[in-house]
């Protein structure tokens, strides 16, 4: 402690710049010259805990031998073999499978696509692209068929963007927190880069009639999955999906096309997408009229609730993980929004009392993931981390307090973990660090 | 060599993108500006995957349907197996219930006879998804039987009642009027 006290001498100490309560310094430490004081700063509180000097180095095992093959497809490291999707029906027993994103275990913006969310309603379909085929029919001047290796030649579009399930963070309505990782919490949203063709493209092909309003889009998988969506958002930003992350889509991600309506609620972004069919009317179909319709406090319920509202929730510290000493951390999380960019993500240290705004990692996309820093110094006290994120249209993070005035929560404290209490679920996120560095989900 | 290359495909995309509300090809042999790649089909060849049903009955199919078959018709193709007898529930979710969504808070269960707003979402989605494990193996006049047996007992339609093209739709579904539209402005 004393050497590296005396390098901070050499012009490395800049006094903590608190910028809201309970340790939050100025994001400004992260930058440049400013993350290395944060950095020389983590270390001498760090060695200080501990006391004792590094030991001498010495080459270890795996610097002394040729390491294992090269394989076709690359592995990761087995030291991160818990970095995995939990499972909601494992066996593939004849009922709903959820795949969830391990965000406590993540870091950046770009979900790794064999870590993207998924849910089949029954099972992954194997499908052939020489044999699939997309229609598009209905109140169009000429139906048409287009097959994958013509669709592959279209024009095509890239770009970031999430894909939330409309049941994402279901157990945030608990009207108890639910001691349970982001995974269980928020695992139902992911992040990819998709390329593909504009879905306004083939509809310009196909001549659609004036008066129509809404399109049917219905997969090839075993449930015909198909839900309606209205032909502004085709006009606007849908894109027929063939590849993710670089690649042609995972198979359990809608192989060989899916719809994707960005920022829009994951079911209605249909895999396997086999059939448009362009109406005047929607179908009110089972999930649009049954599942994706949230019962409210006073037994109505919403209809058409398209949009994955802005949201926000800190990755690390999480839930899960605990903070072994006082000292220097960073504090970092994701925010997005299905109406905009991400402009600003505010950081509380005190349970709401205090703000500070975060670094938002650029370059930041329209409703796409945008990773979000603060530094932070923890005295070691009881402290309660949570974040709120603006995007550029001004749409805020509700609080939970207002958010729940108006969706409820539930009546008893929820069981199942995997269930459905109710769907898009957008307010804040908390939690409780207690003196022992324990971190507890919390509502504040 | 080959950069001039890319870069006129990609002009003579963009060219193609721009000239396309221009051009009054209709795509149907790839020689105008869209890439017209698309292969013209009929309506009538359309028509085996054309099966979503839309709330005012339009693509109902003919046939009809009543409960009494319909009851057989639910323990023959293993409906029971799931749903339970007389689809009062079993593994999976009741068809038959007098459970209210009052009382139960947002956690509800969204029952045929409480919640769901359209008779023919029924219809719909048993011949597009059930049974679970042989789907679309249904023929349309044992859907109407199933659809009839689960509306009947749920007390929603006369036991004798017969379901068909014109008279599922007109199903007074109790549900039907408490939906609001969160996002009118998109539509
Ligand atoms: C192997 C089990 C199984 C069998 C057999 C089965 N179902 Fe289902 N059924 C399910 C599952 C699972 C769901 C829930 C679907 C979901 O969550 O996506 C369901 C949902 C339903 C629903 C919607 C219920 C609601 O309130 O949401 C209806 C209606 C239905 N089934 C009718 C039938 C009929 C009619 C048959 C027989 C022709 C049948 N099912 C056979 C498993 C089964």
């Amino acid at each position: 402690m004393g050497i590296l006290r005396k390098r901070g001498g050499a012009g490395w100490s800049a006094p903590d710049e608190f910028v809201a309560g309970n340790g939050l310094l100025h994001r400004r430490a992260l930058l440049g010259r400013g993350l290395m004081l944060a950095g020389a700063a983590g270390v001498s509180a760090a060695s200080g805990a501990t006391g004792a000097a590094a030991e001498p180095l010495q080459n270890a095992e795996w610097s002394m031998h040729q390491g294992t093959t090269v394989e076709a497809t690359g592995r990761r490291s087995k030291f991160e073999k818990d970095t995995v999707r939990i499972l909601s029906n494992p066996k593939g027993e004849p009922r709903t499978q959820h795949a969830r994103t391990p965000h406590h275990r993540l870091s950046g913006s770009i979900t790794p696509s064999h870590l993207h969310f998924t849910i089949l309603h029954n099972g992954i379909p194997d499908i052939d692209p020489e044999q699939h085929k997309l229609v598009i029919h209905g109140m169009v001047k000429q139906p048409m068929v287009f097959t994958m290796d013509k669709l592959m030649r279209y024009p095509m579009v890239t770009r970031q963007t999430f894909v939330e399930c409309g049941g994402n963070s279901s157990l945030m309505f608990s009207n108890e927190p639910i001691q349970k990782d982001l995974q269980y919490l928020h695992g139902l949203v992911s992040n990819s880069e998709w390329t593909g063709v504009l879905l306004s493209t083939l509809l310009d092909e196909v001549g659609v009639d004036p008066k129509a309003v809404w399109m049917l889009p219905e997969g090839a998988d075993t449930p015909l999955l198909t839900r309606s969506v209205p032909l502004k958002k085709a006009w606007d930003d849908a894109i027929l999906v063939l590849y993710q992350n670089g690649e042609r889509l995972m198979a359990e991600q809608g192989y060989p096309v899916r719809l994707l309506l960005p920022g829009w609620e994951g079911n209605m972004n249909t895999k396997y997408v086999r059939r448009i069919k362009i109406t005047d009317q929607p179908a009110m179909s089972y999930y649009e009229a049954r599942n994706y319709s949230p019962i409210l406090p006073d037994y109505t319920a919403y209809k058409f609730y398209f949009v994955n509202e802005v949201k926000s929730f800190i990755t690390s510290p999480s839930f899960g993980q605990s903070l072994k000493d006082p000292g220097y951390y960073e504090i970092s999380g994701v925010a997005y929004s299905g109406t905009g960019r991400i402009e600003r993500v505010m950081v509380s240290a005190d349970g709401g009392k205090s703000w500070a705004d975060a670094a938002v990692q650029g370059p930041t996309m329209h409703k796409a993931f945008t990773r979000f820093h603060i530094p932070w110094r923890w005295d070691g006290s009881p402290a309660t981390l949570t974040s709120r994120a603006i995007d550029d249209g001004g749409n805020i993070q509700p609080l939970r307090a207002d958010f729940v005035k108006e969706r409820g929560q539930t009546l008893k404290p929820a069981t199942n973990m995997m269930g459905f209490y109710s769907q898009h679920y957008n307010s804040l996120t908390s939690w409780g660090i207690n003196a022992k560095g324990e971190i507890a989900h919390v509502y504040a | 060599m080959s950069m001039p290359k890319v870069i006129s495909l990609a002009a003579l995309l963009l060219a193609g993108a721009g000239a396309m509300a221009l051009a009054a090809d209709d795509g149907k042999n790839g020689l105008g500006a869209r890439p017209g790649l698309g292969q013209p089909i009929t309506e009538a060849d359309v028509k085996p995957w054309d099966i979503t049903i839309l709330p005012d009955g339009t693509n109902l199919p003919p046939g009809s349907g009543t409960a009494a078959v319909g009851a057989k018709v639910f323990v023959d193709k293993g409906c029971n197996q799931c749903h339970g007898d007389g689809g009062k529930g079993g593994k999976n979710a009741a068809l038959v219930t007098d459970e209210k969504l009052q009382g139960q808070g947002i956690e509800a269960n969204k029952t045929i006879k409480d919640f769901w707003a359209y008779s023919t979402t029924l219809y719909d989605y048993i011949r597009r998804a059930m049974p679970w494990p042989t789907p679309h193996t249904l023929s349309d006049e044992d859907t109407y039987n199933l659809v009839a047996y689960i509306l009947a007992e749920n007390k929603l339609i006369d036991a004798n009642a017969v379901m068909d093209a014109k008279t599922l739709p007109q199903v007074k579904m109790p549900n039907h009027d408490n939906f609001i539209v969160k996002f009118p402005d998109r539509i």
